[in-house]
């Protein structure tokens, strides 16, 4: 089926997002055009109410476009109903959040293996699977530790953990290091470099800082709802 | 996916057992005081059959007078004779067997012990339509019934005060101005609703006639107990019996019946029926406090909606469907309630095995509550936890990461 290799992961025409209706209409995203490739690693910048947070829900199928296109792999995701795009992001994406977003009370194992629940896979394997995942971001021997017990950059390596441990094709990042001190955002960057080196995860990440910005490969800056500059970074 | 469902239910559950604790208790106390009201209420339905039934197996008692409860003495109704009850055991369809009564009460002596007593003089039939055992001894022949011998079989009470620990087989007793040997002792009976009925001495009717009565009495008998054959119609046999009785006591078609006939089964019937009513009744009260339960865990699950807002948001993230979130929320629902409805089942249980013992009553298990009360748990699970589940199904995935 991938006759024309590289053939774009993720293709955004002409979208669109209207929230409200009437007067009270509000243009979040007002006609993007974006090319991702499999493989890339591309930080979104741009200032709050740029539209950037919209655009990365938009592209994690946690919402749908108003008027446009939206191509991931081929599949029109803005035709997908609300089901298909549970199991899109079930089989393919990845998420990571500013605020970690474990769930309390509950080791870290649990917390890796959530997404295998939804996998349906038999405990044995999904346990396997999760402290293999745990051991790649180095976290094998906090394995019973709940999120309380952990420090800010581990909760981080633990939600990576989660992300990783489904093998997505593309993981979305939202602001990783927003809630982490400048040592730790240093580890997480690099884990995420290796991550889109090693196993050739597409990465998408969502950032107001120059310099976590810098570890992609490519800056795509969203400015009133359209992108203002698209610039790939020297190597 | 059902049991995919259970298992994150399960650990939700037991990440927060307090929650889920409280969330129940309603529903535990809802099942158990349902289980507990109506095995009780069985138990005493039962007890009252089984004492009806005690008194005689399909017994019609026929009495002078016009109908039992209070009444003046029946003055100028006659008794009946002896051949009343012949000819009812011979022309009746349906009766099994006829013991003609005649009851007096003497003062009854045995070395320094004496007490007044209940003596009954009857035939041979009477043991047996009236569901006396022997627990001693024997009852008495027919040589000893048509020779009017002076012979008794006593009650337990009575073998109780007058002999304490001694054997009575063989003594003499003084009944009246008579001595009588006691010849058998009856099997305890307990207590009926018309009092201590092993306070009595059973004696052949000929030898209340003639040795204990005396010359002066007359010798009409003031009772007829009748045993109806296994399976006969009463109102049948006792509408034969009924005109047969007017037809030998000359009764006009315009006179009403001087004497009546009281029906044990149909009495049993009367009196199982409103304890059973009384049970249900209970049990409607103790399922509202089921129903109450089942508020309880609604209003806590959509509590709890709310406050995993952002939980939900992880799931739906993470890829979990409306549909297994729908699913999540549901079956944690009825995990709870069926949990707890087994536990208000094994309450219920200890406390009728406790109370059962305490108010000594026949402690009588039945399955068929037990059963009822825990699918009925469940069912308040699927009926409260719809809404809640619903209510976290049709959130946003959006809007749930972002709650606070």
């Amino acid at each position: 089926m991938n006759a024309i290799p590289p053939r774009p992961l993720i293709s955004l025409e002409r979208l669109t997002k209207t929230y409200g209706q009437g007067d009270a209409a509000f243009q979040a995203l007002r006609g993007v055009d974006l090319t991702v490739r499999a493989g890339e690693f591309v930080a979104i910048m741009g200032p709050s109410g740029s539209g950037k947070s919209t655009l990365m829900n938009i592209l994690g199928c946690l919402d749908t476009p108003t008027t446009g296109s939206y191509r991931y792999d081929g599949i029109a995701v803005q035709e997908l109903d609300v089901n298909q795009r549970a199991l899109l992001r079930r089989h393919a994406l990845g998420f990571i959040f500013q605020g970690f977003n474990l769930l309390a009370r509950t080791s870290a194992l649990e917390n890796v293996e959530l997404p295998l629940l939804y996998r349906r896979l038999p405990r044995k394997v999904r346990h396997e699977k999760a402290r293999e995942a745990l051991a790649a971001v180095g976290l094998a021997d906090k394995h019973r530790n709940t999120p309380s017990e952990l420090s800010g950059g581990q909760q981080q390596r633990v939600a990576i953990a989660r992300a990783l441990v489904t093998e997505p094709r593309t993981l979305f990042a939202d602001e990783p290091t927003g809630n982490l001190d400048s040592t730790t955002t240093g580890e997480i960057m690099e884990l995420l470099s290796k991550l889109n080196a090693q196993r050739g995860i597409t990465l998408l990440m969502v950032t107001h800082e120059d310099d976590v910005a810098a570890y992609a490969q490519r800056t795509v800056h969203v400015k009133d709802g359209l992108i203002a500059s698209d610039r790939a970074h020297a190597a | 996916m059902l049991w995919n469902a259970l298992a994150i239910a399960i650990r939700e559950i037991r990440r927060n057992i307090t929650r889920a604790f409280l969330t129940v208790l309603g529903v535990i106390i809802g099942v158990a005081a349902v289980v507990t009201m109506v095995t009780l209420g069985h138990a005493t339905t039962n007890a009252v059959k089984n004492q009806i039934s005690g008194l005689g197996s399909n017994l019609l008692a026929l009495r002078p007078g016009a109908g039992f409860g209070p009444r003046m003495p029946s003055a100028g109704v006659p008794d009946f004779s002896e051949q009343d009850a012949v000819l009812i055991l011979e022309q009746i369809a349906g009766v099994a067997a006829v013991a003609p009564i005649r009851n007096a009460s003497f003062s009854t002596v045995y070395l320094n012990n004496a007490r007044s007593t209940n003596v009954t003089g009857s035939t041979v039939s009477y043991f047996g339509i009236h569901n006396w055992k022997i627990a001693d001894g024997r009852v008495f022949t027919d040589a000893e019934y048509r020779s009017g011998a002076a012979v008794c079989v006593i009650g337990n009470t009575v073998k109780k005060e007058l002999f304490a620990s001694e054997n009575p087989i063989g003594a003499k007793i003084r009944i009246g101005t008579a001595a009588c040997e006691v010849i058998g002792v009856l099997s305890a009976k307990g207590q009926a609703g018309m009092g201590d009925q092993d306070d009595t001495i059973v004696v052949p009717l000929t030898t209340i006639q003639r040795r204990l009565l005396g010359k002066t009495s007359n010798h009409d008998i003031g009772q007829i107990a009748i045993s109806a054959q296994d399976g006969a119609d009463t109102t049948a046999v006792i509408a034969d019996i009924t005109a047969l009785l007017r037809q030998r006591r000359n009764l006009q078609p315009n006179q009403d019946n001087n004497f009546n006939i009281f029906d044990t089964r149909q009495i049993a019937d009367t009196l199982s029926s409103s304890t059973k009513m009384m049970t249900s009744l209970l049990g409607a009260v103790a399922g509202i406090s089921l129903l109450v339960g089942g508020i309880g865990i609604m209003n806590i699950m959509l509590v709890s909606v709310t406050e995993r807002t952002r939980e939900i948001g992880i799931r739906l993230a993470l890829g979990a469907t409306a549909g297994e979130v729908l699913l999540q929320f549901l079956v944690e629902a009825i995990t709870l309630s069926s949990v707890g409805g087994i536990a208000g089942i094994l309450i219920a249980l200890a406390l009728c095995g406790g109370l059962s013992l305490l108010i000594q009553l026949p402690f009588v298990f039945d399955a068929q509550i037990n059963v009822t009360a825990f699918f009925f748990s469940a069912a308040v699970g699927i009926l409260f936890g719809f809404a809640p589940a619903r209510r976290a199904a049709r959130l946003d995935p959006i809007d749930a990461l972002r709650h606070e």
